[in-house]
């Protein structure tokens, strides 16, 4: 990606006044890029008078920040407590076997990242999957091939 | 005349295929040439009749669900527009006894009202706490939180007037409100259900705290797992900012507010206020000693209020009308009402806010109807993935703070996660150190390295291995997390795991023999 060093710039310079800046910008540079850079380390303590290490630790303290490219779409399936009590431990199961990859991992065509979330706020229609920012309840394994067909299609 | 159809936009009701239906129902009503008007509101709460969908009619609003959009053609064809029989009706909404049982104060508007509209929640009664608010010194504030026998929602139950007077007491050139809405607890969706409900009864909220201690500046931690929330929060601070209920000048009082969403990023301990601060400075979500406290050095050392998303949206209706009249619900020293939220496997989950004093047998089979798979309820957890385990035999404590300290359990945020017989509590406790590892800071090391050696020992006793043995281990182990830890995260990891050893000793006793047959 040519112009990504551009794109980091223009959020760096458009969030560093804000007070506690940090997070809104590592925000803003994953919904853009999808991803935060290990390349945008530097710009970014250079721009927030932090150490690279200090962002390094930031960024890695958050399980919603991720520093390689994901798939195409992110599938998130809750591992809580409610959605336990509904299932989801076969329901994980059966994604992972379906995509044939583990939590953290991307399918081999790019299409679909897989993550394990801690609570959607869905409990009362447990079990819950997200998939990009679409919320779904009560989901079969059924329910999840046939989002992942959708998503894949 | 317009009909006004309801179709919620609550994530759980998006979660169901609300959006599909509202876009259904549009096209269906175009194609007949009807003139609607779809309002998209927050949830009633009944997530297993989501999509619910309503219909404005001369009696009053009538309902209709669980809502697919394949059931959208008959509905028309039945003429669900004027409140007509269907095999989905469900007659008036406020008749459902669901609703009809409740007493919803901080819940007053929401599934009612449309969520971005300040007409509407000003003709809801909303803005009365604030104006009111506005002709009152700030002590007066104060104190009408303080007699209101408030507590801080969130779970740690602390006294929200006590917290506030401490803010108001120092002196600083700025102060901040920060709402703690990283509701991470599964079981838990109260707070969501308020930001995408009823948002302006939480923006209310915050600005008579902000009026009360002084601060100019609030934020809204919100988690990232929420972008339905994010969306409509932004709306409503956007209406509320152009409306003069946000900004340099509310209301022409002279008094400035201005507030901000921040989005979290998926740390759970960031729900610990202190943690939460770090969070917001755009540091690690590493949890603070304390003292100094949040409310005398918070966020960027300046006195802070942390509260949660429920304790500040149910301050306007008690600055409307009166301390007496929220305390005026309540038993012992849990004063006003919990919105409840039903979880996991139940029958009917969602939300129910009553007076404390409920029990949990009321909620689960009165209002849940028993299991979702329709075998027994064996446990419930409540208060979160650091709240005890409750078997059946507790099922009659009433929900109040101290019944349930008594116990040695937490009422927390009020989520009640149900689980029937089919579940496995040594499984359970070895989830609860697996989530304290994950979700661990770092910062102390009972926390830190106990969650994980006890996840390998609960290893050990699920294989059968010196059950005796690791059993006691776990305990010598939960005694130090408890006692050594340097927030709920690890000091309360034990109340899940041992909860579930003392009520449930034949899930972990037994492994010996299951595993070695």
């Amino acid at each position: 990606m040519q112009d990504l060093p551009i794109k980091i710039d223009a959020l760096i310079a458009k969030h560093q006044q804000i007070p506690g800046a940090l997070l809104p910008l590592l925000h803003a540079i994953q919904d853009e890029v999808g991803y935060v850079p290990e390349s945008s380390y530097k710009p970014i303590a250079k721009a927030l008078n932090l150490s690279v290490a200090e962002v390094h630790g930031v960024v890695t303290f958050y399980h919603h920040f991720r520093t390689h490219k994901p798939g195409r779409h992110t599938l998130q399936i809750c591992r809580a407590e409610s959605c336990q009590a509904m299932g989801s431990v076969a329901l994980e199961a059966h994604a992972k076997q379906c995509l044939n990859i583990d939590y953290h991992q991307t399918t081999k065509d790019d299409a679909i990242s897989l993550e394990p979330v801690y609570c959607l706020g869905n409990c009362a229609l447990s079990p819950a999957v997200m998939m990009d920012d679409e919320i779904y309840g009560r989901v079969s394994a059924a329910d999840l091939d046939a989002l992942v067909a959708e998503a894949t299609a | 005349m317009t009909i006004k159809i309801y179709i919620p936009r609550d994530s759980s009701a998006l979660s169901m295929g609300a959006e599909k239906v509202a876009l259904a129902i549009g096209n269906e009503a175009k194609k007949r040439g009807l003139d609607v008007h779809i309002i998209r509101n927050g949830s009633r709460g009944l997530y297993w009749l989501e999509t619910m969908v309503e219909v404005s009619t001369a009696s009053g609003r009538v309902a209709y669900g669980p809502v697919k959009v394949r059931d959208v053609p008959s509905l028309f064809d039945a003429d669900f527009a004027h409140g007509k029989a269907h095999a989905l009706n469900l007659g008036l909404t406020e008749e459902l006894p669901w609703l009809k049982k409740q007493q919803r104060l901080t819940f007053a508007r929401v599934g009612i009202t449309d969520p971005i509209s300040l007409t509407d929640y000003i003709a809801h009664e909303g803005y009365q706490g604030l104006k009111n608010a506005l002709t009152l010194s700030a002590n007066e504030i104060v104190k009408t939180v303080t007699d209101s026998g408030l507590r801080g929602r969130g779970g740690a139950a602390f006294p929200t007037g006590i917290k506030w007077n401490t803010v108001l007491g120092c002196q600083s050139e700025q102060k901040y409100i920060v709402c703690n809405a990283d509701e991470g607890d599964s079981g838990t969706y109260s707070d969501r259900m308020i930001m995408e409900g009823d948002p302006f009864v939480l923006i209310e909220g915050m600005t008579i705290a902000a009026i009360a201690v002084g601060a100019t500046q609030g934020y809204i931690y919100l988690r990232s797992e929420y972008p339905h929330a994010l969306v409509t929060l932004n709306a409503a601070i956007e209406v509320a900012n152009q409306a003069g209920y946000l900004g340099a000048d509310i209301l022409d009082s002279g008094r400035a507010f201005h507030l901000e969403v921040r989005r979290a990023a998926g740390a759970y301990v960031c729900g610990e206020e202190t943690s939460l601060l770090e969070s917001l400075e755009g540091k690690r979500g590493q949890v603070r000693f304390k003292p100094p406290l949040p409310a005398i050095e918070g966020l960027f050392g300046k006195p802070t209020v942390v509260n949660n998303v429920i304790s500040l949206a149910t301050v306007p209706i008690i600055l409307h009308k009166g301390a007496q009249y929220y305390a005026d619900y309540g038993m012992g020293r849990s004063r006003g009402t919990l919105p409840i939220q039903l979880a996991g496997n139940i029958k009917q989950g969602g939300l129910v806010e009553l007076a404390f004093g409920a029990t949990l047998r009321e909620l689960l089979y009165d209002f849940g109807g028993g299991s979702a798979t329709g075998r027994p309820i064996r446990a419930v957890q409540v208060g979160g993935p650091l709240g005890a385990f409750l078997p059946e035999s507790q099922f009659d404590t009433p929900l109040d703070y101290e019944a349930f300290s008594q116990l040695w359990a937490v009422l927390g945020h009020g989520g009640i996660v149900a689980f029937d017989d089919s579940v496995d509590m040594a499984v359970m406790a070895r989830y609860a150190f697996e989530f304290c590892a994950i979700e661990s800071c770092g910062k102390c090391t009972p926390c830190r390295i106990g969650s994980t050696r006890g996840a390998e020992v609960m290893d050990q006793i699920i294989a059968g291995k010196d059950t005796v043995k690791n059993i006691k281990l776990v305990r010598d182990l939960s005694d130090t997390m408890l006692n050594g830890s340097l927030c709920a995260l690890g000091g309360m990891t034990p109340y899940p795991v041992l909860s579930a050893m003392n009520h449930f000793p034949e899930d972990f006793e037994t492994k010996k023999a299951s595993a070695a047959a």
